[in-house]
């Protein structure tokens, strides 16, 4: 067995192990930490595969920013153990059902497999050997993909922007700091006033 | 047999060691970079410092390392202990980890891997885990507000850090340290790095270091005017030490982040014979020695923000300002032709 392979085998079983742990942990955030490190074995696997731009835009984007509002949607949720803890076998059967038809579908997809002739090609050509993953990602990604980049990036902004509009209020009474404001005041504008003692403003 | 230790564990071994060397020769430096940082911020207050042990003080940090670890470590009885005590574990490592990939001098890395400028920003956006969790765990109020208050503050700044972090990227055309740094080896010497050309983003990335890494102005994290001493408040002995060890380690790794992406790394600021004979080590040193003075002082100078304004900076102003000089630098190297 090779260093690879060993690696291989951590990864995969540390990943399987605290995926597991995310469903049975008793504690929410308890879940929510080991989905990150799923998340981390998962980039970790990338590596292995050679991907390492991928990798660490996983570590980047899932674990560095998307897990850290995740676990505080979590931390600040009230729950109620008890009742999380009795609720838990009830609904087993539904989700073995629902978990066994996933199954079923995949199993159809993947025995259905056929590749698409023009893909054949594609993939009958590697990258070069001599350039890194990240350049060969950036050469067509920013080229032949752009359309579809840039549609991706209009999807996030959308959702971005309904979260904004969804949350954003507008006080009428409340006193707010205008930055611009208070750099523009002038010196004319400042006005030194006496106060006689006990006699207030 | 005689394959598999040659494939295997010789390079095991030799890595081990190397790893062993830096992580030793680093927290030895920061041992004295702590001392530094404190003898600064005296000086500006035009006290002392520590100047009892050893000469000048030159041993208080060890002083410090002993009494730390002879301490008890007390663990709330309302924490949950295994975060509780996983959370400086994870500050600290995380923040020694990122010493993997950074060249001290040229072909002076641990792993000079072709992703290493992502992997640095991956390793420090994971830092904000310690902070979180040493919050949460602590199954107290004070630091779990200070642990909002950092998810908020880490997550914001490292927007533009990555920001700045793509412009350099473009300039140079690789994500690997070591090339960066070759990148900016041209005639000029310090002339030819990038603080000039992308100057603008070199103070927003010492501005956004200094967020990252919750030093004052920006200690939000641990203002101990109003959160007592913020994440950390329930924390003793050892955790607490790793906590500190993980910051100062954090804040050294942003000094050689800024060394290496906008001072040169290891090259000479002046290209020619006798400064250029100097290893590039020193230089190195050299130069994360007077970024680090520069955060010192910031320290020393300048009042700590309100939560608001630290908002306000860094998604008002940061962020366009970042944003529009990705474009321009974008811009500029298309139409110019540059670096090609």
């Amino acid at each position: 067995m090779n260093a690879a392979a060993a690696f291989f085998y951590i990864f995969s079983t540390v990943m399987i192990g605290s995926a597991f742990m995310v469903i049975s942990a008793r504690n929410p955030v308890h879940s929510v930490l080991f989905l990150i490190l799923a998340f981390v074995n998962a980039a970790g696997l990338f590596l292995l595969l050679g991907a390492e731009f991928l990798a660490m835009i996983i570590v980047i984007v899932y674990v560095g920013a998307v897990a850290v509002l995740f676990l505080f949607v979590v931390m600040m949720l009230d729950v109620d153990f008890a009742e999380l803890k009795q609720g838990f076998l009830q609904y087993l059967p539904v989700g073995a059902l629902i978990g066994v038809a996933v199954l079923i579908e995949l199993v159809l997809v993947v025995g259905a497999w056929t590749m698409a002739p023009a893909a054949i090609g594609a993939a009958g050509s590697p990258v070069q050997p001599d350039i890194s993953n990240t350049l060969a990602l950036g050469r067509v990604l920013y080229t032949k993909h752009v359309y579809f980049f840039q549609a991706a990036g209009l999807v996030l902004l959308t959702a971005m922007i309904g979260a904004i509009v969804l949350t954003l209020r507008h006080k009428p009474d409340v006193k707010r700091q205008d930055i611009g404001e208070q750099n523009a005041r002038d010196k004319s504008d400042v006005k030194l006033k006496k106060v006689p003692s006990r006699a207030g403003v | 047999m005689n394959g598999f230790e040659d494939g295997w564990v010789l390079p095991l071994l030799l890595m081990l060691v190397k790893s062993v060397a830096l992580i030793v020769i680093l927290l030895a430096l920061i041992a004295y970079y702590l001392w530094a940082d404190r003898k600064i911020w005296a000086a500006v207050q035009l006290r002392r410092g520590p100047n009892v042990v050893g000469p000048w003080g030159l041993l208080q940090s060890f002083a410090d390392l002993l009494k730390f670890v002879l301490k008890e470590p007390v663990i709330p009885a309302g924490a949950n202990k295994g975060v509780f005590l996983l959370a400086p574990l994870i500050t600290g490592v995380l923040a020694l980890g990122a010493w993997a990939v950074i060249p001290v001098a040229d072909g002076w890395a641990l792993a000079d891997i072709n992703v290493g400028i992502l992997y640095i920003f991956a390793i420090s956006s994971l830092g904000v885990y310690g902070v979180i969790m040493g919050g949460w765990a602590s199954n107290s109020k004070y630091p779990f507000l200070s642990a909002l208050r950092s998810a908020a503050q880490m997550v914001s700044y490292e927007v533009s850090i990555g920001f700045v972090i793509v412009t350099v990227l473009l300039v140079a055309g690789s994500l690997n340290l070591t090339e960066i740094v070759r990148a900016q080896d041209t005639k000029l010497g310090m002339l030819g790095w990038y603080w000039l050309p992308l100057f603008p983003m070199f103070i927003i990335f010492f501005i956004s270091a200094l967020a990252e890494t919750n030093r004052p102005p920006f200690d939000l994290v641990e203002a101990e005017s109003e959160l007592v001493a913020g994440f950390m408040v329930e924390y003793s002995s050892t955790p607490y030490l790793l906590f500190m060890l993980g910051e100062y380690v954090a804040i050294i790794s942003m000094c050689a982040l800024m060394t290496i992406l906008f001072a040169g790394g290891w090259l000479s600021p002046i290209p020619f014979a006798p400064f250029t004979w100097v290893p590039g080590v020193v230089w190195f040193i050299l130069k994360v020695t007077v970024f680090f003075f520069m955060i010192a002082l910031v320290k020393a100078f300048v009042p700590r923000y309100r939560y608001d304004q630290l908002m306000r900076l860094g998604w008002k102003v940061f962020l366009p300002i970042s944003l529009a000089m990705v474009v321009i630098v974008a811009g500029v190297l298309q139409f110019t032709g540059w670096g090609n």
